[in-house]
């Protein structure tokens, strides 16, 4: 299969992504667009690239064959384990590319927005680690539930900064960011946390995450001598889902499965499904799937997690989702939970509650595969992250937690 | 009167015209109608009506928190067109801003088709950019709408040809690289904008956005502009007042200001 090489130059997947952005931020994204062509290029810097992944960063991940969640779900498991990158998640490999690229582009300055805090607190460690200052946009609501990662990110040296308008969440964070850009890019660069928003944004962010999808690739024909039936992964705004689908997409034989937060079940209208449960639309700068009432007003999103609780998602997911080549599904609260649990308890991991919603997933389609295939599937799932940041909440879910803990306020719903 | 006219008559009068904007539905549908007449009774040349969006990323607190109460208030889309209608209908020349999402969900061509139904005679896309933007260049032909696309201090001079090409009525300029929102003074990247608009092409109308607040910004702005567009000023306004009437109140005075100092100075 010769797959098209996508997004085209002016960044779209088919109908979706592109720039619907202020005219005041074309110029940054074309330098942006201009400087990340020529990096891709320039060996010294894809050798600063990789060698601060592998010696920093701690990639490439192990790809990990977990026999007892394997037994539990009726497959073979392999689970990638980024939850052991540097700084506990995925995320790392694209906040040093990008503050690579901010320090490639002369600019001294970085923002970010962030949801549960994981990418303003990996942003603030790249930010550290490279001398750029840093400023993370977070919404209110979210620098309550998670005063512990705001905490994370002040000891790193940036600035955080709380988000009062709106919802008070993740989108509000994004919004918030982009008008600071929108007055700061002559010195700033917009280190956006996932594969979404304005072309290049969705390819760069790919590419930098990409690693994990390739290393998965080599790890399987060298540990199993083939490639794997099905690869699974969280989706929110789609990061880590892409950088492990991206090496596998001319791989027709590999199924593709991304698994959306259902949050209270996509039948309520709480959920952060925008593929599953949302439509077509225009927002953070790209055409993708939003969750939008019928005047196209953006509709905040419910998930246990914070860090899926957005109601938009990458383009490129948008686009391998109408194109057939990735299956997309809901994982309510509940499901993503008991998954969690179960990894626990099975393989002495805990997941980020995240990743957890991947491993429901492929537990649900683990039978469904058996009998396709008339064997065990194989199934590598992508282990974003690792859930210490989520303990609390888990802890409060399960009812594990001392009432007087239980009682943190902000916490509880 | 259409956009084009309403800058062609303030030209021979020797004038640059005023361009006031107001939130649909803030606070109530019913107010921002009465809020757009009294505008226009006091001198703004055309009401720039915006659509409350949840997620305006150029704008500043002022707009966003009038969209939010709007919104919060349960305007609709086609409320807006209802709003439009009615104050079209009292002879003011209308435009439309708003975010792209809304009009994409309503359906582009549906869109463009009740606008001027309604009586609008532009619309002015704020992240819209003309490279993106090829079903509504067609619709707002079929229909007849004025597009005012943005410029901005950082675009390319290859990029404000391109946008000035695809524009009719007049082009939007962001005085400064920022969002919305009066300032203390007016941005000295202006004028030398505007120029750079001009010298793409001669003909096109330029409004100047972004941080007018006063009759002396506004006249400062009309000395070398076609057109000063103020929006948080007016907006706050309402906003800030304790009541209703006395906001109106305060947004017919300040209307009035701004549109004596449209009229101060012969635009260069």
């Amino acid at each position: 299969m010769s797959a098209p090489v996508l997004p085209d130059l002016a960044g779209h997947f088919g109908r979706y992504g592109g720039r619907f952005v202020p005219e005041a931020l074309v110029r940054a994204l074309d330098e942006l667009d201009a400087a990340y062509r020529s990096a891709k290029d320039d060996p010294v810097f894809q050798e600063r690239f990789t060698g601060l992944l592998r010696d920093y960063a701690g990639t490439p991940s192990l790809l990990y064959r977990a026999e007892r969640l394997s037994a539990a779900i009726g497959a073979e498991v392999l689970l990638k384990r980024e939850d052991l990158n540097h700084t506990g998640a995925h995320k790392v490999r694209n906040v040093l590319g990008q503050a690579l690229l901010a320090k490639r582009m002369g600019k001294p300055r970085v923002i970010a927005e962030t949801g549960a805090g994981q990418h303003g607190v990996a942003s603030a460690t790249a930010a550290a680690l490279l001398d750029l200052e840093c400023v993370v946009y977070m919404g209110e609501t979210d620098t309550e539930r998670q005063a512990l990662n705001v905490a994370r990110m002040r000891m790193l040296g940036a600035t955080v900064v709380p988000v009062t308008n709106g919802s008070r969440t993740l989108k509000d964070a994004l919004n918030e960011a982009l008008r600071d850009w929108v007055s700061s890019v002559d010195t700033t660069h917009y280190l956006l946390g996932t594969a979404a928003g304005p072309h290049p944004f969705p390819e760069i962010v790919r590419d930098f995450v990409g690693g994990i999808g390739t290393e998965a690739r080599e790890q399987c024909l060298t540990q199993l001598g083939r490639l794997p039936d099905a690869v699974a992964a969280c989706v929110g705004g789609g990061s880590n889902a892409i950088g492990i689908f991206h090496a596998f997409v001319g791989d027709e034989r590999v199924r593709l499965y991304g698994f959306e937060a259902g949050g209270d079940g996509v039948e309520t209208g709480r959920h952060a499904a925008s593929i599953t449960g949302g439509s077509a639309g225009v927002l953070h700068g790209a055409r993708t799937y939003v969750l939008q009432d019928e005047d196209g007003q953006t509709v905040e999103s419910h998930s246990i997690s914070a860090g899926l609780d957005y109601p938009g998602v990458g383009p490129e997911h948008a686009w391998l989702h109408d194109t057939g080549r990735a299956t997309y599904e809901p994982v309510n609260d509940a499901e993503a939970m008991a998954a969690f649990q179960l990894l626990c308890r099975t393989e002495g991991i805990i997941p980020a509650i995240e990743s957890a919603h991947a491993l429901a997933g492929a537990a649900r389609i683990a039978p469904r595969l058996a009998e396709e295939l008339g064997r065990t599937p194989t199934i590598v799932i992508n282990l974003s992250g690792r859930g210490d940041k989520d303990v609390h909440t888990a802890g409060a879910y399960f009812g594990i937690l001392d009432e007087r803990e239980v009682l943190v306020p902000g916490e509880q719903e | 009167m259409t956009i084009r006219d309403t800058f062609g008559k303030a030209k021979a009068e020797g004038r640059s015209v005023l361009v006031g904007c107001m939130p649909a539905g803030f606070p109530t549908v019913d107010d921002s109608i009465r809020s757009m007449v009294a505008m226009a009774e006091a001198g703004c040349d055309v009401i720039e009506v915006e659509l409350p969006y949840s997620d305006p990323v150029m704008d500043g607190p002022v707009i966003q928190k009038a969209s939010d109460i709007a919104l919060a208030n349960g305007v609709r889309t086609r409320d807006t067109l209802r709003i439009i209608e009615a104050v079209a209908g009292t002879g003011a020349t209308v435009v439309l801003m708003t975010y792209w999402n809304p009009i994409e969900r309503y359906g582009v061509d549906a869109f463009a088709r009740d606008l001027a139904a309604a009586g609008a005679t532009g619309m002015i896309t704020p992240d819209l950019i003309p490279d993106e933007a090829q079903e509504w260049i067609a619709a707002s032909d079929r229909h007849a709408i004025d597009r005012t696309f943005l410029v901005s201090p950082s675009s390319t001079a290859e990029r404000i040809a391109m946008t000035v090409a695809n524009c009719r009525g007049f082009v939007y300029a962001t005085a400064l690289m920022g969002v919305t929102g009066a300032r203390t003074s007016v941005s000295s990247q202006a004028p030398e904008l505007v120029a750079r608009v001009r010298a793409a092409d001669p003909e096109m109308p330029v409004g100047v956005g972004l941080g007018v607040g006063t009759g002396a910004q506004a006249a400062e702005v009309a000395a070398f502009a076609d057109g000063v567009i103020v929006g948080s000023a007016l907006i706050r306004c309402v906003l800030d007042a304790p009541d209703l009437a006395s906001g109106h109140q305060r947004l017919r005075a300040l209307s009035a200001e701004l549109a004596e100092g449209v009229r101060s100075v012969k635009p260069s």
